[in-house]
């Protein structure tokens, strides 16, 4: 592993992760589809935990990393439950355009 | 190498994140969302987290992204249409997303110290060492309280997923 000599400096994997989270911002604003729009919420979420893992490589913190394995365990949840609405909603409404689903009421 | 390694995987990772925005069909763009979380993987890699790019690979690109692939094949979505919705979101979103962009990369440029600021004792960046161990004492030891805590909200996501998405006792489909 020794190889892994660190010389990126911490600025260019912050810029990295502020890239990735406008990405994700763009496709959430610009995308029509239910399901796209859920995998840029992952996106976003991706790109924050690159941010977490750069600082806790820099500053030597365990806690950025064990901050990470935590968002990850929440985002599992949260996917399984969207998802789950996302069929529910599909089932009622036989579209997945967020244009026609605009009420709460099913 | 690493720098070289850093370049190759952020390319990937930039360049997943626009396929997924220029692609139409949800399953494509699915698929570029697990080229960038496998990147991302390496990057975590490459930053000293061994445990957090496995992780990353089976929790991310393996269970979270079958999940969402099994649900376009189940919901058989096809490719997205353009509707006038979309105007507003392009109009005042594009530039405002710029924006946040511009001063988010300003900031990071400009902060001085982001480097040199006061060391955890935690984390090593040896090389030839491993993290898991101290990573492993602080998530079963100071942290097992939440840890366990978030092995029942895992168990609460999938009651209220298989509650919500099971086929009969609602009334939106009794309408049908």
């Amino acid at each position: 592993m020794s190889f892994l000599q660190h010389d990126v400096p911490l600025t260019w994997y912050l810029l990295l992760s502020a890239a990735l989270f406008s990405l994700g911002v763009v496709g959430f604003l610009i995308k029509r589809n239910l399901i796209t729009v859920f995998l840029s919420i992952e996106l976003m979420l991706n790109a924050v935990n690159l941010s977490f893992v750069a600082f806790a490589y820099q500053w030597h913190e365990v806690k950025g990393q064990i901050f990470v394995f935590f968002v990850m365990m929440v985002a599992a949840a949260e996917a399984a439950v969207g998802l789950a609405i996302i069929i529910a909603v599909f089932r009622v409404r036989a579209t997945l355009a967020v244009d026609r689903i605009d009420l709460m009421k099913l | 190498m690493h720098l070289i390694l850093f370049f190759l995987f952020a390319g990937f990772c930039l360049a997943g994140a626009i396929n997924l925005l220029l692609q139409t069909h949800p399953i494509n763009s699915a698929l570029s969302l697990i080229v960038v979380m496998t990147s991302l993987a390496v990057l975590y890699l490459l930053l000293g987290a061994e445990f957090l790019a496995i992780a990353q690979i089976i929790v991310y690109a393996g269970a979270v992204m079958v999940l969402f692939t099994f649900v376009v094949m189940l919901l058989n979505a096809g490719r997205e249409e353009r509707t006038l919705g979309s105007r507003a979101a392009g109009r005042v979103g594009f530039p405002a997303v710029v924006v946040v962009l511009a001063v988010l990369a300003t900031i990071i440029l400009r902060t001085q110290g982001l480097a040199s600021a006061h060391l955890g004792v935690g984390l090593s960046n040896d090389p030839n060492g491993s993290n898991l161990v101290i990573l492993s004492q602080v998530l079963f030891h100071e942290l097992l309280l939440p840890f366990e805590l978030t092995s029942v909200l895992i168990l609460i996501a999938i009651l209220g997923a298989v509650a919500i998405a099971r086929r009969e006792g609602s009334e939106g489909t009794a309408e049908k």
